[in-house]
């Protein structure tokens, strides 16, 4: 080690003080959903449960919550079937163009967010597509199938040929190695890369904004539209700890099933 | 082999490994049926509306229903963006505060990356990796509200402050837009210069301490140009989400960024004007990513 003694205790601090920064609006969000106070005031006022039964009476929660899972759950399926092939054909051929084709599946992350939104909008408008649920999950699958694809690559780099080639040895045809050899080794990196395109979906604004429309609701447009006229701050403290769990625990969960490398895939 | 096996007669193949066989001789054919999907989406979907946005930018619209007029082609939106100068002052804000954003989650970035890649044990590094994951995903929205609470007029920030006669920023300062996409982006900052910092063999420092360089010639001279790469790919990250991003400056400041504009203007039904503007962080951001590829960044990522 050359670091210093002085070296070392100094960048332990400052590693102390960055998680402090990363973790303090998600704590101060936390506390507010038990604070008495209807202007999210500190210090907190006094405790209350008040604010989870108002979140649970309001009638606007729940086809919202529905419209986001099945937003995420459209989205996550395409990601996966589009991600998986586009993995398979670049870890197995070689073909012109083929390194061009992680830069194409990462431009609606690479490119302003808002680029893809008002592109998929102005594209909505032009043709004729009416908004809604549909017109989500297009924008949605758009940006997740670089998710899914990253996740599957991974594997399919680090998974050997051979079993393959013994099951094509053994007289099974195409469809009975992908079913009983391919899929079982990739099936942790489908759950993991599904996971983390459903925690995006579950929780995307930026674009979602633009491809919705008036009629459809999701459950950060709703957030969105409470915070834009402050009438019910504290049931969106409640929200937030919904939204997080549902962010978070998918991702951790994905963290346990394929490693660090999984849920770095968003970087 | 069983007697059992040779006694029958062989069935006849089914239809499913017929297809199969047959496709199994013609690797080209798989290839494109295995990437005509997703290559249907990615080129037709999304780069043709990409293609479909830069047409919307040279039509007009209609004055009445403010519905786009298709295919009546026009240069008034780029002549309205030209001549105000409103959108240029929008564009540089935009870019000045991402390029500041930047910088600053580069800052804050390497010590904890640093720690990580060298310090920790592996047991801490693993949790650390995890403890930067979870609020990098935790709800976006979420993290903007938990900002905006605490920069209000009696939130978390007036009361630290109140005991040295200071008072809240409130939710109008351009400076909370700093602090808040600053928070938001550190994480995809951290990761790669993290990844970067552990490629760098302990060997090249312990040889740069042992011919006689300091701590800081060692870092200046050694550490920092093998972690560019990694900066450099974080920094596609913090500049392009900032870049894109309309819901912060609406939320915590009351200035305006490139964002905002093109939403806005697609809103109150000018999406001419709004594609012709979402050219400028296209525009940057193609430009950004061509420089990061040369400086090696897309290997770092």
């Amino acid at each position: 080690m050359v670091e210093s003694g002085w070296v070392r205790i100094g960048l332990r601090a400052a590693t102390g003080v960055i998680l402090g920064f990363l973790y303090l609006p998600l704590v101060v969000v936390l506390i507010h959903a038990f604070n008495e106070s209807p202007f999210n005031e500190w210090p907190p006022t006094g405790f209350t449960l008040r604010w989870f039964g108002e979140a649970m009476a309001n009638s606007a929660i729940p086809p919202a919550f529905v419209n986001s899972v099945l937003a995420a759950l459209g989205a996550t399926a395409v990601a996966l079937v589009l991600g998986t092939l586009a993995a398979m054909a670049v870890q197995r051929f070689s073909f012109f163009g083929r390194d061009s084709i992680s830069f194409l599946l990462v431009l609606p992350i690479a490119l302003p967010g808002v680029v893809t939104g008002i592109a998929l909008s102005a594209t909505y408008q032009t043709v004729g597509i009416p908004f809604g649920l549909l017109t989500i999950i297009i924008g949605h699958a758009t940006f997740c199938v670089v998710i899914a694809y990253n996740n599957v690559i991974a594997r399919l780099r680090r998974l050997p040929r051979s079993p393959e080639e013994a099951s094509a040895d053994l007289g099974a045809d195409t469809w009975i190695t992908f079913r009983r050899i391919t899929m079982p080794g990739m099936r942790t990196a489908l759950l993991s890369g599904g996971l983390l395109a459903f925690a995006l979906s579950f929780d995307e604004v930026i674009v979602t904004l633009f491809t919705a429309g008036a009629g459809t609701q999701t459950i950060p447009l709703y957030v969105l539209g409470v915070m834009q006229r402050p009438t019910q701050l504290p049931v969106i403290n409640v929200l937030a700890i919904v939204l997080v769990l549902f962010s978070v625990v998918p991702v951790y969960i994905a963290q346990r099933i394929s490693g660090a490398e999984a849920a770095g895939a968003r970087v | 082999m069983t007697t059992d096996a040779t006694a029958r007669p062989a069935p006849a193949p089914s239809r499913g490994r017929r297809v199969a066989t047959w496709l199994h001789a013609r690797p080209r054919l798989q290839l494109r049926l295995l990437l005509a999907a997703p290559l249907f989406w990615m080129v037709v979907v999304y780069i043709g509306s990409l293609a479909i946005l830069l047409l919307n930018a040279f039509w007009t619209t209609d004055a009445f229903t403010g519905k786009v007029n298709p295919f009546d082609w026009s240069l008034s939106a780029f002549e309205r963006i030209a001549t105000n100068e409103v959108y240029r002052t929008i564009a540089l804000r935009t870019v000045g505060i991402a390029a500041l954003v930047t910088l600053t989650d580069a800052i804050l970035a390497f010590p904890i990356a640093y720690y990580m890649a060298r310090v920790a044990t592996p047991r801490v590094r693993a949790a650390l990796v995890v403890a930067i994951l979870m609020p990098l995903w935790a709800s976006y929205l979420v993290k903007i509200f938990a900002w905006r609470s605490i920069f209000q007029g009696n939130g978390l920030l007036s009361w630290l402050l109140a005991p040295f006669g200071l008072d809240a920023p409130g939710t109008d300062e351009i400076a909370n837009s700093w602090i808040v996409f600053s928070y938001l982006w550190l994480p995809y900052m951290i990761l790669p210069v993290y990844a970067g910092l552990e490629r760098v063999p302990s060997s090249l420092l312990e040889a740069s301490s042992d011919l006689g360089a300091r701590a800081g010639t060692t870092f200046r001279r050694v550490v920092l140009p093998l972690v560019f790469p990694a900066l450099v790919a974080g920094s596609i990250f913090t500049f392009s989400l900032t870049l894109g991003d309309y819901i912060v400056p609406d939320l915590v400041s009351d200035a305006k960024f490139i964002g905002n504009v093109i939403y806005d203007n697609s809103t109150l039904g000018n999406v001419p004007v709004a594609a012709a503007y979402s050219l400028v962080p296209i525009v940057i951001m193609v430009i950004y990513l061509l420089v990061a590829r040369r400086l090696g960044a897309f290997e770092s990522l």
